[in-house]
C-alpha cells in the first residue's frame, strides 16, 4: 500500500482514537497535577431542628471568584502523587528510617493505601493471568476431543461465566458463599468448622477473589484456543503420529509451538484486564480485605460526597504506567518476532 | 429503580387533575432527586401529586443521589429543582453555591412550617427540614427475657453484658450487629460512638482532625468489643443486610436507622415473634458520656439555584404539598416527622428518645466528608485485629490531611 493510501485510509481511525483515547488521557493528566482552590472559611450561625451551632462553612462568593480565574484549581505538580494516599515518598523514607528490619518495613509501606492496592492488583494478575491461560487451553483441548453433537452445547456451558456481566457474576457467588449460602455451608460442612466465614479473613477473601477472576476469564482463553486448534495442520499431526509420538508429545511439541502467538495475545489481554480488577471487589464487599488500584479510583470519585478529581486523576495515570511496565517484556518479545520473520 | 419510579409517578400523573387544588401551582416543571426510602416515598409521590396542566413533576429517587447530585445541580438549567438533602448533603451543595435561599418562598407559601424546620445558615433559610433520623437500639424483648436480662440495655456496657448472656444461654452466639459494612457506613458507627463522649472531631476553629486521643482510641474499643458478638461477616453488613438478618430473627441487640423502624415492625418479611417482640429505644450512651451515642440527621428540601424563579417556586410549592400535615398523618409511622401532626408511635420511639436524650447532630462541617472517608477506609485493619488503635487513628488522621489538602480545606 503506498504512504498517501495507507494515511487516507487510517485517519478515520486516527481520529477516533485522539478524540476519545488520548485526550480523555492528557485531560486526566493535567487534571492530576491541580487541587482545589484554598477554601476560604468563614464561621457561621447554623441552625435547624436541634438547635444552633457556630461552624465553619465555605464563603461561596470569594471561593467561586477563585474558581472563575483560575477553573481548573491550584497548581500543585506532582504534590498529588508523592502525597501519603498516593506514592508516600515521606512516609516510606521514615518508615525506612525507623524500621527495625525488612519486615518490618514491608508491613509499614502496605499499611499505606496506594501500595496495599498494588500488592492485592500484583499478586491477582500474577496468580489468576497464567492460571486463566492454562485452564482456557486444557477446556479447549478436552472440548476439541468431544463428539460433534455434543460440542455445541458443552461450547455454551463453557462460555457462561464469560457472558454473565462480571458485577452480576460476582454478586451471585457473594450470596453463595455466605455463611447461609449453599457453597459457605458445604464449606463450613466439609471444614466441620461453624465459624468458618470466606468474608470476614483476608487470606479467604484474596483467594475468593481469584478463584472467581479465574472463573471469569478462562472461558475467554478457552474460546481463543479453541479457534486456534482448528488451525493445527492434520499432515503436521499425523506425520507426528506416524513417527511414534504420543498425545502429551503433540500436545508438548506440535500444537503448543502452532498455538504460541495465541498464548501471547491472551497474555497481553488478561494482564491488561486483570490489573484493571475492580467489579469482583464492590460486589463481595471485599473492601475491607483487598482493595486495587481501580478501586481506589472508583472510591475517590463515588459513595463520598465530595469528589477527589485530582487524586482520582493521579491514580489513573500510576495505573497507565503501570499496564505499560507489565506490557513491556509481552510486547518487546512480539517485536523481536515480527522482526525475525521479515529477516 | 428510576423507570419504577417514573412509571409511579405517572400513575400519578393521570390521576393529578383532582388534586390541583389543594397544590395552587397552574404552571412549572419539578423534578426531584432524592434518596430512596419509605418516608421520602411518601413526600415525593404526594409532591408528584401536583402534577397536572401545565406542571409536570418527575422524581428520581436512589440510594446513589450523593453521586450525582454535584454534577446534576451544576448544569444550567439544573437536571433537578430540588434535592431532599441531609446534614451532609447539605454542606456539599451549598459549598459550590449550587442551592439558593428560601426565605422569600417561606414568607410566602410556608405558613404551615414550624421554626425549627428551617435550616438556617448564617441567617438564611437553605432548607426546610420534615423528618428527623438516627441509628439507635433495636431488641428482642423475648431473647433479652430468656437469657435473663432485666430490661433494655441502655448503654453500650448493658448491651455487651446482655450479649454475653444471650450467648452464654446457647440462644443465639451472634446477637449483636451494626451497619458495619467498610465504608460510609463503618465511618457512621465510629462517628456515633465518639459523639458519645461527648468530643469534637476537629480542633475548634479548624479544619485540623482530631481524633487520635484517648477518647478516639476508647471509640475503637468499643466497636472491637461489640462486633465480638456479630456474625463474622460484619464487614459486609450494611442497612439493607442488617435489616434482613434482624427480620429472620438472626439478631437480638442491633443498632440500626430509626427510618427501618416501619419496615421491621410492619407484617411484611418477618414472623410475628420477631415482631412483636422488637422493641425501638433510644440510643445507648457509654463510658462516662451522658449524651446517646448516634447522630441526629434531618431530612429536608432544597432547591436548586441554577433553574428559573418560576420553576422553583413550583418546585417549593409541590414540596410543602409533599411535607403537609396530611401527608404526615397518612404516613406517621414511616418516619418520626417534624410537623405539627405528628403522634409519635412505636416504630418511632427510638428516633425521638435518641433526640430528646440530647443526641448532637451529624457536624455541618465541609470537611467533614473527607474525614467519614478516611474513617471508613482506615479503622477497618484495628477492628481486623493487625494494627493497634493508636496507629489505625494516626493513619486516619494522615489520610484526612491528604485528602483535606487536596480539597483546599488544609495548607
Amino acid at each position: 500500500m503506498k504512504n498517501r493510501t495507507f494515511f487516507w485510509f487510517i485517519l478515520p481511525s486516527l481520529i477516533t482514537m485522539l478524540l476519545f483515547i488520548a485526550l480523555p488521557i492528557i485531560s486526566v493528566a493535567v487534571q492530576s497535577l491541580h487541587i482545589e482552590h484554598e477554601a476560604v472559611m468563614v464561621e457561621v450561625k447554623n441552625c435547624g431542628p436541634f438547635g444552633c451551632k457556630q461552624e465553619l462553612q465555605v464563603d461561596v462568593e470569594e471561593t467561586a471568584k477563585l474558581k472563575q480565574e483560575r477553573p481548573l484549581g491550584q497548581f500543585n505538580g506532582l504534590g498529588t502523587y508523592t502525597n501519603r494516599n498516593h506514592l508516600a515518598f515521606t512516609e516510606i523514607g521514615l518508615a525506612w528510617q525507623s524500621s527495625t528490619g525488612v519486615v518490618d518495613f514491608m508491613s509499614k509501606v502496605l499499611n499505606l493505601p496506594f501500595y496495599r492496592a498494588l500488592a492485592f492488583t500484583l499478586t491477582y494478575t500474577f496468580v489468576v493471568t497464567p492460571l486463566v491461560v492454562t485452564f482456557g487451553f486444557m477446556i479447549a483441548l478436552g472440548v476439541n476431543t468431544l463428539p460433534k453433537k455434543i460440542k455445541g452445547p458443552t461450547i455454551f456451558i463453557s462460555l457462561l461465566p464469560m457472558i454473565v456481566t462480571p458485577l452480576i457474576g460476582s454478586l451471585i457467588l457473594f450470596w453463595m458463599i455466605d455463611a447461609n449460602g449453599i457453597l459457605g455451608s458445604t464449606l463450613q460442612w466439609i471444614f466441620e468448622d461453624p465459624d468458618l466465614s470466606l468474608k470476614a479473613s483476608p487470606p479467604l477473601t484474596w483467594i475468593m477473589l481469584m478463584v472467581y477472576g479465574v472463573w471469569h476469564s478462562a472461558p475467554f482463553a478457552f474460546i481463543v484456543f479453541y479457534a486456534g486448534l482448528q488451525t493445527v495442520p492434520a499432515e503436521t499431526m499425523e506425520a507426528a503420529m506416524i513417527d511414534g509420538a504420543s498425545r502429551w508429545e503433540r500436545t508438548r511439541y506440535v500444537v503448543l509451538p502452532h498455538l504460541m502467538p495465541l498464548t501471547v495475545f491472551i497474555l497481553l489481554i488478561q494482564l491488561m484486564d486483570n490489573f484493571r480488577v475492580f467489579e469482583p471487589i464492590v460486589s463481595f464487599s471485599a473492601q475491607a480485605s483487598a482493595t486495587s488500584l481501580s478501586w481506589i479510583i472508583y472510591n475517590d470519585l463515588v459513595g463520598t460526597e465530595s469528589q477527589f478529581f485530582g487524586s482520582a486523576g493521579a491514580t489513573s495515570v500510576l495505573t497507565i504506567i503501570g499496564v505499560s511496565i507489565l506490557l513491556i517484556p509481552v510486547l518487546v518479545r512480539t517485536w523481536r518476532d515480527f522482526n525475525q520473520k521479515v529477516v | 429503580m428510576f423507570l419504577k419510579t417514573i412509571s409511579f409517578v405517572g400513575a400519578f400523573a393521570l390521576l393529578g387533575s383532582t388534586a390541583i387544588a389543594g397544590c395552587g401551582i397552574s404552571s412549572g416543571s419539578v423534578s426531584v432527586l432524592s434518596n430512596d426510602f419509605p418516608a421520602i416515598q411518601a413526600v415525593t409521590s404526594a409532591a408528584a401529586s401536583c402534577a397536572g396542566d401545565g406542571v409536570t413533576v418527575k422524581t428520581n429517587l436512589t440510594k446513589d443521589h450523593k453521586d450525582i447530585m454535584v454534577a446534576a445541580l451544576t448544569a444550567n438549567p439544573a437536571q433537578y429543582s430540588s434535592v431532599i438533602v441531609s446534614n451532609s448533603t447539605l454542606v456539599t451543595l451549598m459549598n459550590d453555591g449550587l442551592v439558593r435561599p428560601l426565605d422569600e418562598m417561606v414568607a410566602k407559601h410556608g405558613a404551615a412550617l414550624s421554626k425549627s424546620q428551617l435550616i438556617t445558615v448564617n441567617g438564611k433559610v437553605m432548607a426546610v427540614a420534615f423528618m428527623a433520623n438516627a441509628q439507635h437500639l433495636f431488641s428482642r424483648t423475648d431473647v433479652l427475657e430468656a437469657a435473663g436480662v432485666d430490661g433494655i440495655p441502655a448503654t453500650y456496657e448493658d448491651v455487651l453484658a446482655a450479649a454475653e448472656k444471650i450467648r452464654a444461654a446457647g440462644l443465639m452466639e451472634y446477637p449483636v450487629a451494626l451497619n458495619t459494612k467498610a465504608g460510609w457506613n463503618l465511618a457512621e458507627e465510629f462517628v456515633n460512638m465518639y459523639m458519645g463522649t461527648g468530643a469534637d472531631f476537629f480542633k475548634a476553629g479548624t479544619a485540623e482532625a482530631a481524633v487520635n486521643n484517648e477518647n478516639g482510641v476508647a471509640t475503637l474499643d468499643m466497636l472491637k468489643s461489640l462486633v465480638a458478638y456479630s456474625n463474622p461477616d460484619y464487614l459486609t453488613y450494611d442497612s439493607n443486610a442488617t435489616q434482613a438478618e434482624w427480620e429472620a430473627g438472626n439478631l437480638a441487640l442491633a443498632t440500626m436507622w430509626g427510618s427501618r423502624g416501619s419496615a421491621v415492625l410492619d407484617d411484611e418479611g418477618s414472623t410475628a415473634e420477631v415482631v412483636s417482640g422488637t422493641v425501638l429505644s433510644a440510643a445507648p450512651t457509654w463510658g462516662n458520656g451522658a449524651r446517646p451515642a448516634s447522630t441526629l440527621w434531618w431530612d429536608g428540601i432544597a432547591i436548586s439555584t441554577n433553574v428559573s424563579d418560576e420553576d422553583a417556586e413550583a418546585t417549593f410549592v409541590a414540596m410543602m404539598n409533599g411535607i403537609s400535615s396530611d401527608v404526615v398523618k397518612a404516613n406517621n409511622a414511616a418516619a418520626v416527622w417534624l410537623d405539627g401532626a405528628y403522634m409519635p408511635s412505636p416504630a418511632s420511639a427510638g428516633v425521638s428518645g435518641t433526640a430528646s436524650g440530647g443526641a448532637a447532630p451529624y457536624p455541618m462541617l465541609p470537611f467533614m466528608g473527607a474525614l467519614h472517608t478516611a474513617l471508613g477506609a482506615e479503622i477497618t485493619d484495628f477492628l481486623q485485629g493487625s494494627e493497634s488503635a493508636e496507629q489505625a487513628l494516626a493513619d486516619v488522621e494522615a489520610a484526612y490531611t491528604a485528602a483535606a489538602k487536596e480539597q483546599g480545606f488544609l495548607k
